[in-house]
């Protein structure tokens, strides 16, 4: 007997009970929709990082101190005072690989301006960091090296900030308090939203690393650095040389820690990455669960079949049908439910995804590769939990079947 | 299909159907029940033999094993000149396929499946080309007088129509024999006549092999032979003296009522399983 001869006769077997097929589908419906929807939601997830590690450039480096242990213990980010101003100069000169850096020191405070006020950090920094960065200044502009070299009081505000001390007002020109000390807006960022780690980017000052050093920290030294190497490539092979001049500059001997910490932007794409990865995987799993679920609702339903049907598979037996037959049969009405079921899931996954796409403007990416594995892992459910039913059918004495009441 | 190579009872050679020593014996732990206790037996072809017995008496057994849906325990049986014995399910699948059709007293059609896919489902399992079993299928129908009725659900039919579509089933693929299990045990007497009466027709016009499976002293007169089962032995095997001929008897039964009265072999017989049984000739 033919497969087509054996998928029609399925078919028409399942037409029969309209209701109770697509009821045994559902589970499979629910689960292959689920995978689907769960793997669009997570790449679209991936891609929205991705998005996030290109706006912050792929050929930044960073550079921190801290991690170092000096007696043992081990410090943390920035605690350690070991990186200077003239470390970033001799990375600029002795690495060519790197384009630019910019120093950074950071500090919290209040922010006032008359009768609003804002807690936030404060990042001193030079001007080329705006570019290192890729980030523009929307109005206004940025501070200048003149002002740096002089320590001035000037600052440019994230557009949390911004929009935190001057709602419904340009703050361009107008005076802000840090602490005790007053500072003239000059510009406001452009936002740039949630960083890969998911803190705001735009809820910060940012002013002459001069100026934050001498007169909010109190500080001679400088807590990281963000440079851009020549090419995203160059970032990755930059390491090594900046790594092997901080320690000779710091005089660290062969085995010992390192008191600071290089980390590029690949580096920081594939950690996120990788967490996405999990996170997709987790969620598919469980969805997954959905479609093993399924997969019993059909050997349940199937064993009812057989039962029902023991008559008319005597009968099959009398005229001929061999335990192949039958066997193959029940199998291909297992797997017909399942496929089918796999399909119309697949149709709900990607209506699903589009309408998160839509109602939550979180974009979703339509993963093939989840759906080819959907489609056959509905089929492997179909063959997987027909098998025992079928195989109960083939396996009918056709004397009794055919007295079966 | 031969036309008229009928033989008697002593087949010899011709024997499309020999047993030998058959023994069937159902082992159920601890007490053995021997159904069949060593049964030889020679049917020709063209023969239309009647076996009958009580319950118990091993009817179904040997009905089961003539069928091979069941294997001898002892013994051997000889199907049209096979040793069909020691053959393996998948063998004895073909083989009831191909040279066997089943009439059964319950009918056995498939539910919500027409009249035509129900009389090709053997055809199906012998890997007949579609248009090929369509064709075989009307034309055994045909034969059993239900062309008009092939787009019928059982549900739709009368239980001597049901019947019919059986027997038009078990002719589809030319078999050597036809089996009938009780095929009139839940048939008014009329209808059971008239089923009768296809049955004769099949075996005088084509020579077809017939062996039926009844209780019925008065069926077992349309046959030309009948083998009584005692205790899985046989009791006494005979010619049928005086054989009823179905085409004559009929006239003779009152006339089927009902809008859809018409000579049976053209068609519908209505359904009266309750009418109160005629005295049968």
């Amino acid at each position: 007997m033919d497969f087509l001869n054996t998928f029609r006769i399925a078919l028409r077997a399942l037409a029969r009970n309209k209701m109770r097929s697509s009821l045994t589908m559902l589970g499979i419906v629910i689960g292959v929709g689920a995978v689907i929807a769960v793997v669009s939601i997570g790449q679209g997830a991936q891609y929205l990082v991705q998005q996030g590690i290109q706006s912050m450039g792929t050929n930044a480096v960073f550079i921190a101190a801290g991690s170092g242990r000096p007696g043992g213990a081990r410090m943390g980010f920035w605690a350690v005072k070991s990186l200077t101003l003239e470390d970033l100069a001799a990375i600029l000169r002795e690495v060519p690989l790197i384009r630019q850096a910019a120093p950074a020191v950071i500090s919290r405070g209040q922010v006032v301006y008359q009768n609003q006020n804002w807690n936030t950090s404060i990042l001193g920094t030079a001007p080329n960091y705006f570019d290192i960065r890729s980030w523009a200044v929307q109005s206004g502009t940025a501070f200048t090296q003149e002002e740096v070299d002089y320590a001035a009081n000037v600052c440019v505000l994230g557009t949390t900030v911004a929009n935190m001390l001057f709602p419904g007002e340009s703050p361009i020109g107008k005076t802000v308090r840090i602490g005790n000390l007053p500072f003239r807006v000059v510009g406001v960022l452009e936002s740039k939203g949630q960083s890969v780690m998911g803190d705001d980017q735009d809820d910060r000052i940012f002013a002459p690393y001069s100026t934050v050093q001498k007169k909010i920290s109190g500080i001679t030294w400088i807590q990281f650095i963000n440079a851009s190497a020549v090419t995203p490539e160059a970032s990755v092979a930059a390491v090594r040389p900046i790594t092997a001049l901080l320690r000779e500059r710091h005089h660290i001997r062969a085995g010992e820690d390192d008191d600071f910490f290089v980390r590029t932007q690949s580096e920081v794409a594939d950690l996120a990455n990788q967490t996405q990865s999990v996170m997709t995987l987790l969620l598919g799993s469980i969805a997954s669960v959905s479609l093993l679920v399924g997969g019993i609702g059909i050997m349940n339903i199937m064993l009812v079949s057989v039962t029902e049907r023991t008559r008319e598979i005597g009968v099959r037996m009398a005229v001929g049908a061999t335990e192949g037959d039958v066997q193959s049969q029940f199998l291909i009405e297992a797997v017909t439910l399942s496929m089918m079921g796999g399909l119309a899931g697949i149709i709900a996954g990607l209506a699903g995804s589009a309408l998160i796409s839509s109602l939550l403007n979180w974009p979703t990416m339509i993963s093939l590769k989840a759906i080819i594995i959907a489609a056959i892992f509905s089929g492997a459910v179909g063959i997987f939990f027909g098998y025992y039913p079928a195989r109960k059918a083939a396996q009918l004495d056709p004397i009794e079947a055919l007295r079966y009441e | 299909m031969e036309e008229q190579q009928a033989q008697s009872g002593e087949g010899g050679a011709w024997a499309v159907i020999r047993l030998e020593e058959v023994a069937k014996t159902y082992d159920l732990g601890e007490v053995q029940v021997h159904a069949l206790r060593g049964v030889s037996l020679e049917i020709g072809r063209g023969e239309f033999v009647a076996i009958m017995g009580a319950s118990g008496s091993g009817k179904s057994t040997l009905m089961n094993i003539l069928g091979c849906l069941d294997k001898p325990t002892r013994g051997r049986y000889f199907l049209d000149g096979v040793d069909v014995s020691g053959m393996s399910k998948a063998e004895l699948a073909r083989i009831r396929n191909r040279k066997l059709g089943f009439v059964f007293q319950q009918f056995n059609l498939l539910s919500r499946t027409s009249a035509l896919e129900n009389v090709e489902l053997p055809t199906v399992y012998a890997g007949i080309a579609p248009e090929e079993r369509t064709r075989r299928a009307r034309e055994a129908l045909a034969r059993v007088g239900l062309a008009e009725r092939e787009g019928h659900y059982p549900s739709q039919l009368s239980g001597g129509q049901q019947q019919r579509v059986a027997i038009a089933r078990a002719l589809v693929n030319k078999p050597q024999i036809v089996l009938a299990d009780e095929p009139t045990g839940n048939l008014d007497s009329r209808t059971s006549v008239e089923i009768m009466d296809i049955l004769q027709r099949l075996n005088e016009e084509q020579g077809l092999t017939v062996v039926i499976v009844t209780h019925e002293a008065d069926i077992a007169h349309y046959a030309k032979r009948a083998i009584e089962f005692r205790d899985g032995r046989i009791r006494r095997d005979r010619p049928i003296e005086e054989r009823l001929i179905a085409r004559e008897v009929l006239p003779t039964l009152p006339a089927p009522e009902g809008p859809e009265a018409e000579k049976p072999e053209a068609g519908a017989a209505p359904a009266k399983d309750a009418a109160p049984v005629a005295p049968r000739a």
